[in-house]
Formats: C-alpha cells, sequence, structure tokens
C-alpha cells in the first residue's frame, strides 16, 4: 500500500527555466494509483483509485497533457520539456478516480 | 564477535594523554606503532561490504541518488511540514526545542539505536523520535510503520546522508548487539534459514529473480518499489522472517531492536544513504 502523504506533490525544474530553451521539468504526485484488480490481506478486493489525467497549462495555455492507467506505479513521476518565452504562471492539475483533484501553481520568471 | 574491517582503522580505545615519564612515553609510542599496523593491516584488507545500491540496476540507482525522482522526497517533504507543526497537548513542534531547521541533527540518525538515560533503555531513531512525542509534546507514540513517523525519520536521516554509520562505543549497548548477532545467526522457520546464510554466505547470488544483497540497512526507511512507498527497518525484517515461513516477532518485541544494533555495529563506517531505494 502506499504510503499517504499530506504534500501531494513535488515540482521541480520551474525556476531553471531559462527563455528560450527547452528546460525538463519534472513533477511526482503522492498517489496510490491502486488498480482495483488486487486483493487485501484478507481476500476483498480494493477499490481501483487512481489518478488517470495530468495537465500542466501556462497561463491558462494547454502545454503537456498525460492520461494515466493502471500500469503506472504509485506516486507517478511525469518529465517533461517546455519553452517558456516570458514571465507567467504554470498550472498544474491532476485529476482522478473519486473526484480527486490536485492543483499546484508556479510563477516562473524565465531569464 | 567478528573483526570489522573499518576503513578508518577506528580504535574504540582512550589513548593515554600526557605521559609523565620516559616508561609512559615509550609505552604511547608502543601502542602507536601496534595502532599504526592495525591500521595498515586494516587498509590492506579491503573492506567487502557493499551496499545495496551496487546490487541494482543504473535506472534505479539514479532513482535513488536524483532528488527529484526519489520518490521518499515525498515523504521527506512530509517530515519537514512535520518538523515545524505544534503536536500533542502541550502543543509544541519539534522545531521549538531543535530549531527551524533540522541540518543542526546531521549525523545524529547513524548513531542511533543509542542508550536513553532517561528510559534506561535503548532506542532507535524511530524510538528516540516517540520519546520526544511523549516527553516533550505529550503525543501519542507513533508505531514503526505509520506515515508520520516514517516521514520524520526520512527527514531525519537525510540530514545524515553521507555520514558514516556511526555505533556508539557504549557499554550497555553490548548486550543489545550480542542478541542481535546471535539472532543473525539463528535458524529460524519451516525453511530452517538464518539471516546469515543468505545475506552474508550467499550474498550477490540470486533468490528467484532478485539478488541478494548483504544486508546492510543504512538507508532506512527506505522507499521500496514493491512495497510502492516508504517502509520501516521493522517492516523488511518481517518480510525477511515470513520469507523463511516464521512466526515473526512482535511488533514492540525487543529482537527487532537488537537486530538493529547488530546491523549498526556490521555495517558501521559505511555512509548513510537515507533515503534509500530499492526494489
Amino acid at each position: 500500500m502506499a504510503t499517504e502523504n499530506k504534500v501531494r506533490a513535488l515540482i521541480h525544474g520551474t525556476e531553471a527555466l531559462r527563455r528560450g530553451v527547452a528546460s525538463p521539468i519534472r513533477v511526482t504526485l503522492a498517489h496510490p494509483m491502486e488498480t482495483g484488480l488486487r486483493a487485501d490481506g484478507y481476500g476483498n478486493v480494493v477499490p481501483r483509485n487512481l489518478c488517470t489525467r495530468f495537465e500542466c497549462r501556462l497561463d491558462g495555455a494547454l502545454v503537456f497533457a498525460a492520461d494515466l492507467y493502471p500500469a503506472i506505479a504509485a506516486n507517478p513521476t511525469l518529465a517533461f520539456w517546455l519553452k517558456a518565452d516570458a514571465p507567467g504562471t504554470l498550472s498544474f492539475e491532476w485529476a482522478g478516480d473519486w473526484g480527486f483533484v490536485h492543483r499546484e501553481t508556479r510563477a516562473i520568471q524565465p531569464t | 564477535m567478528r573483526l570489522r574491517p573499518s576503513p578508518g582503522g577506528t580504535t574504540r580505545g582512550n589513548l593515554p594523554s600526557t605521559p609523565r615519564g620516559a616508561a609512559a612515553v615509550l609505552a604511547t609510542l608502543a601502542v602507536l606503532a601496534a595502532l599504526g599496523l592495525l591500521a595498515s593491516a586494516a587498509i590492506a584488507q579491503a573492506d567487502a561490504r557493499r551496499s545495496g545500491l551496487d546490487f541494482m540496476s543504473p535506472a534505479l540507482q539514479t532513482l535513488q541518488r536524483d532528488d527529484q525522482q526519489n520518490p521518499a522526497m515525498l515523504a521527506v517533504q512530509d517530515g519537514e511540514a512535520l518538523w515545524r507543526t505544534p503536536a500533542g497537548a502541550a502543543k509544541k513542534a519539534c522545531a521549538d526545542c531543535h530549531g527551524a531547521a533540522a541540518t543542526p541533527l546531521a549525523g545524529v540518525a547513524a548513531r542511533y539505536p543509542a542508550w536513553d538515560a532517561a528510559s534506561g533503555q535503548a532506542l532507535n531513531l524511530g524510538g528516540r523520535i516517540n520519546a520526544c512525542r511523549q516527553r516533550h509534546q505529550q503525543a501519542p507514540a507513533l508505531t514503526a510503520d505509520q506515515p508520520d513517523a516514517l516521514a520524520l525519520a526520512a527527514y531525519l536521516g537525510l540530514q545524515s546522508r553521507g555520514v558514516p554509520v556511526a555505533p556508539p562505543a557504549d557499554a550497555r549497548l553490548a548486550p543489545l548487539r550480542a542478541q542481535g548477532q546471535a539472532l543473525w545467526q539463528q535458524r529460524l522457520g519451516q525453511l530452517n534459514l538464518a539471516c546469515a546464510h543468505c545475506h552474508d554466505q550467499r550474498a550477490g547470488q540470486r533468490l528467484g529473480g532478485a539478488v541478494i544483497p548483504q544486508g546492510h540497512a543504512t538507508g532506512y526507511p527506505i522507499y521500496r518499489l514493491e512495497w510502492q512507498g516508504l517502509g520501516s527497518l521493522q517492516r523488511r525484517l518481517r518480510g525477511c522472517v515470513v520469507g523463511v515461513r516464521a512466526e515473526p516477532f512482535a511488533a514492540d518485541a525487543p529482537e527487532w531492536l537488537a537486530l538493529e544494533a547488530w546491523l549498526a555495529e556490521r555495517a558501521a563506517g559505511m555512509p548513510v544513504e537515507t533515503p534509500a531505494v530499492r526494489p
């Protein structure tokens, strides 16, 4: 079983952005990614609990999105490249089963 | 007790200070010469101990070494937040006594299990955190695998990353270490195997698809991919005990602490890797 964390996400790379240069962004979400196919120690099926969608927007415009499926391990890490030309706001949103939504924002200042 | 090959050739004895007579000087010189011989012997006999990190694939090694990828960093961030959050009836946070940052606690985690004079017993890091919770925060103790306990231990352990494991030279810990060493060599379960049979005698060979590591507990709490989360040394040991089809000790049994004390002695001088990643 995944460890339950209070801090839900780690976001790296937003401070190292340089103007007009594609740079890596890494995001990790604390999430059990339970497939719904497993049984617990008593033989009861553990209900499915997946994060199914990740979206990253720069000032509202979609720059990266991913659909997540049961084969992805707990605490999924996603890495992608981002080229920003001006200061702005990056918003990150994860959504999944049972109405799960987690949002983070980072102000970026590409140098 | 097994001779511990230590890279620094550390000795537990104290050198005589300010010798008063020529005889004392000579004796000191003789001691120094003997120490020199010991040290060179220790260097000649290369340290054959290897961390479990060395037995993993390059991709997994990167997962541990790169803090931006290491999934245990989620728990470390939790621990950092917990450090500053008031808890218990006393409404005190760890930071109220120890300071806002835990960086002055570098090297502390590397010394546990250690003797706690107040309670007259040995404590591991989790036990030390619980002692603080009960004495100063008036908060309930946490079990070894509760998320908060793991998060705080991971945060504290991270402050000691790279520091050599340094079990204290405390005679009061000797019986515990001896008990742990005896358990290490004690056959257990239907498979009738001792820890030593796999981790001393067959380290580097395979058990099914997995390489058997030497079993140095330098990176706990670890993020284990099989667990999909962070877990304690007790959980890892329990997995091995169940694996040889033995009845595991109770959660608060002294055997776990004894094994931990022996493992710290066995891994003395190896760098702390907390929070480590293991398959």
